[in-house]
C-alpha cells in the first residue's frame, strides 16, 4: 500500500516546459513548434531562451503537423505542441501521413487534454485520441500521472525516432506518485503500489485518483489495490497486464478518455485473447454528450473521483 | 554539374513517356494523364537543377522533392530509374504484390523523400524542409510539384501563409496547371482562378512557364529564388496526357490504362519525338 504522504508538484504542462528548456540548453537541433499556443503551452519562456528554437505556425494545426514532419525529416527534434482536442482531430491525417507512415519522428504533444477545459466544452475535450492513434501504425501513446513520469517520458521522447504522442493536462499533479527506482521506461507500466483485493490499471490524470481510491478501500474496507500508471496506451505492457490479472483479481481500467477505444478497451481485448476472465469494469467518459465543468467536477460525474472509483471497485466483490 | 543538352532532354521526355505507358499497361494501373503531365517538369529537376543523385541521398544537404501530387508517381519513378536510384526493371512489379513500387511515393523506394498521396500534404512538409535548411544554413532547396485540383485542399493555403511569413526563399512550388481533374475542368469544379494574383496576394513570387518547353523551364528553375526573402511559385501550364495525342486534354485519362494497341499507337507517336526509342 502507499503510506507516504503523496506530495502535490506542478501541472505536467509546467513540468514539460522546464524539461524542453533544460534540453534545449545542450541541443540546438530541438524545436517547438507550436499554433499560436505558446502561451496555454507554458512555452512563453522557452520563446524568450531560444528564440531560434520555437517556429510559430499561427492557428493552423495541419501546417503544425506537416511543418513539423519536415522539420523531423531533416534531422530536428520536432515537438509539435497543440490543445490535445485539435491537435489529434484537426490535423489527425497529417499525423497519420506525414508523420506515421513517412516515419518522420514528430514528438506530438496533446496539452490541455482529455477534459482539463472541462466547462469550455466538447468542442475543447479530447476523449477520442486514444482511440483514433491506438488504429494509426507507428505511433507510441503515452500519458504521464504526474512529475516525474512528464519528465521522464519527455526526455525519452527527445532520444526517439519513431513518431510518440504524449498528452497531459492543466491541473497541479503530484509531484511523485512512488519513488523512482529506475526503472521508467516507455512501453512499461508502472506499478504504484501492490495489494491483494483489486487491480487498477489507470493512465494519465486518472491515476492518482485509483491511488487515493486505494487508500480509502484500506481505510473503509480494510481492502488492498494493486495501482498502475499505465502512462503507455501502446505498445500495451501486455507482460504486466498478465502478470497482474493472472490471479484472477477484479480488474478497473481508469481513463480520462471515452469508453470506447482507449486503454480499457485495449486492456480487455487483450485478456479476453489470453483468456484471462477476470471481472472487469472498464471506467472512463460514457458515449453521451459529455457533461460540462472543471476537470474534477467532470470526474466525479462519471464515477473518476476516488470515491466512485472506490464504490465501483466494491460494487464488484458485493453484488 | 549535369551536361545534357537540350535536345537530349527532349529525347529522355519521350523515352520517359514511353515508360511510363509500359509500366503502366504493364500493372494495368496508373494515374496516365497527369505523369505526362509532370513529365518535363521532372526531366529538368532531376537532370538540371536539383543536386540530388544516389551518391548524395544519404546526405542531409541534398535538394528536397516532395510530390505533393503523389498520384503521378509512375512518372517520378521513370525518372528516378533514369537517375539511378534503383534498377529500371524493378518497374515491372508496379502495383503487383508486395512491391514496394506502389500507386503513390513511398520512402520504401531509395531516391522517394516522403509517403504523399493525400492531396495538400507535400507543401506543409516542404516547409519543415525549407525552414531546417535556412536554420542550417545549408543551402539546400526544396521542390514540390502541386496538382491543380489539389489547389483546394485547404491546407495548402495554411502552407502558402507559412512560407511567406518565414521568407523561404529556398522553396519552390511548381504548379502542374494542366487545367483539368478527375471529374471535370477546374474551372467547372472548382476554380482557381486568378491564381498568380492570389499567390501574389499570399506573399509568393509568382512566375508563368510553358510546362513542356526544357529550355523556359530551365531558365525559370534556374533563377531561384525571383525575389529575395520571398517563396517562389510556378505556374507551369501543361497538357493532361501530353505527347499522346489522343489522351491529351482527355479527362478518361485521368487514370486510363492504355489497351495493347493504344499503346502500340503512342509508343510510336512518341518514338518521332525520341529516334532512340525503341517501341515495346
Ligand atoms: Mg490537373
Amino acid at each position: 500500500m502507499v503510506t507516504t504522504e503523496i506530495k502535490k508538484g506542478l501541472a505536467n504542462l509546467e513540468v514539460f516546459s522546464a524539461t524542453l528548456q533544460a534540453l534545449a540548453e545542450t541541443d540546438k537541433d530541438l524545436y517547438v513548434v507550436t499554433s499560436d499556443s505558446r502561451g496555454s503551452g507554458k512555452l512563453v519562456p522557452f520563446g524568450q531562451r531560444y528564440p531560434d528554437q520555437i517556429v510559430e505556425i499561427g492557428i493552423a494545426e495541419q501546417n503544425l503537423v506537416g511543418v513539423a514532419a519536415g522539420l523531423a525529416s531533416m534531422k530536428k527534434k520536432a515537438f509539435a505542441v497543440s490543445p490535445a482536442c485539435f491537435l489529434t482531430a484537426r490535423a489527425l491525417e497529417q499525423i497519420k501521413n506525414d508523420v506515421c507512415y513517412s516515419d518522420n519522428a514528430v514528438k506530438l504533444i496533446g496539452i490541455s487534454a482529455g477534459v482539463s477545459y472541462g466547462a469550455l466544452g466538447t468542442t475543447h475535450h479530447s476523449l477520442h485520441d486514444y482511440a483514433v492513434l491506438r488504429a494509426i501504425n507507428n505511433i507510441s501513446i503515452v500519458a504521464p500521472a504526474d512529475n516525474f513520469e512528464t519528465e521522464q517520458a519527455i526526455r525519452t521522447a527527445a532520444k526517439m525516432d519513431s513518431p510518440i504522442y504524449l498528452r497531459f493536462g492543466k491541473k497541479n499533479m503530484p509531484e511523485n506518485l512512488a519513488p523512482d527506482d529506475g526503472s521508467f521506461l516507455i512501453g512499461k507500466g508502472r506499478v504504484l503500489s501492490e495489494g491483494n483485493d483489486f487491480v487498477f490499471f489507470a493512465t494519465g490524470e486518472a491515476v492518482w485518483p485509483c491511488v487515493e481510491a486505494a487508500q480509502l478501500l484500506h481505510e473503509k474496507y480494510n481492502l488492498s489495490a494493486t495501482v498502475v500508471s499505465m502512462h503507455t496506451i501502446k505498445p500495451l505492457d501486455t507482460n504486466l497486464i498478465k502478470r497482474l490479472a493472472s490471479a484472477g483479481k477484479p480488474v478497473i481500467t481508469v481513463e480520462e478518455h471515452s469508453v470506447y477505444g482507449g486503454l480499457g478497451e485495449a486492456i480487455a481485448s487483450f485478456m479476453m485473447q489470453e483468456g484471462l476472465h477476470n471481472k472487469l469494469k472498464i471506467v472512463g467518459i460514457p458515449d453521451e454528450h459529455t457533461v460540462h465543468g472543471s476537470q474534477n467536477e467532470i470526474f466525479k460525474h462519471y464515477g473518476l473521483s476516488a470515491e466512485g472509483l472506490m464504490n465501483t471497485a466494491i460494487s464488484m466483490i458485493r453484488p | 554539374m549535369k551536361t545534357l543538352d537540350t535536345l537530349q532532354l527532349k529525347a529522355k521526355s519521350a523515352e520517359y513517356r514511353s515508360k511510363i505507358l509500359k509500366y503502366i499497361y504493364n500493372a494495368k494501373a496508373g494515374h496516365t494523364g497527369g505523369s505526362l503531365s509532370i513529365t518535363d517538369i521532372l526531366n529538368v529537376l532531376y537532370n538540371r537543377i536539383m543536386n540530388v543523385s544516389p551518391d548524395n541521398f544519404d546526405s542531409n544537404d541534398r535538394d528536397r522533392y516532395v510530390q505533393s501530387k503523389g498520384h503521378c508517381v509512375e512518372a517520378l519513378y521513370v525518372v528516378l530509374a533514369d537517375q539511378g536510384f534503383f534498377p529500371e526493371e524493378d518497374l515491372l512489379t508496379l502495383c503487383k504484390y508486395n512491391s514496394p513500387y506502389i500507386g503513390h511515393p513511398t520512402k520504401g523506394v531509395r531516391g522517394i523523400e516522403q509517403n504523399t498521396g493525400g492531396l495538400g500534404h507535400g507543401l506543409a512538409i516542404c516547409c519543415g524542409n525549407a525552414l531546417a535548411a535556412k536554420k542550417d544554413h545549408s543551402g539546400v532547396k526544396v521542390f514540390t510539384i502541386l496538382g491543380d485540383g489539389e489547389m483546394a485542399e485547404g491546407s495548402n493555403w495554411e502552407a502558402f501563409m507559412f512560407a511567406a511569413h518565414y521568407k523561404l526563399d529556398n522553396l519552390c512550388a511548381i504548379l502542374d496547371y494542366n487545367k483539368l481533374q478527375i471529374t471535370a475542368p477546374n474551372a467547372e469544379v472548382m476554380g482557381l482562378e486568378p491564381i498568380d494574383k492570389k499567390l501574389e496576394a499570399f506573399g509568393w513570387a509568382v512566375r508563368h512557364v510553358d510546362g513542356h518547353d526544357i529550355d523556359a523551364l530551365t531558365n525559370t528553375l534556374s533563377s531561384l529564388p525571383f525575389e529575395k526573402d520571398k517563396p517562389s511559385f510556378v505556374i507551369a501550364h501543361t497538357v493532361k496526357g501530353k505527347g499522346v495525342s489522343f489522351m491529351e486534354n482527355t479527362l478518361k485519362w485521368h487514370h486510363g490504362v492504355p489497351t495493347d494497341e493504344q499503346l502500340q499507337i503512342a509508343l510510336a507517336e512518341l518514338s518521332i519525338e525520341s529516334p532512340n526509342q525503341v517501341p515495346a
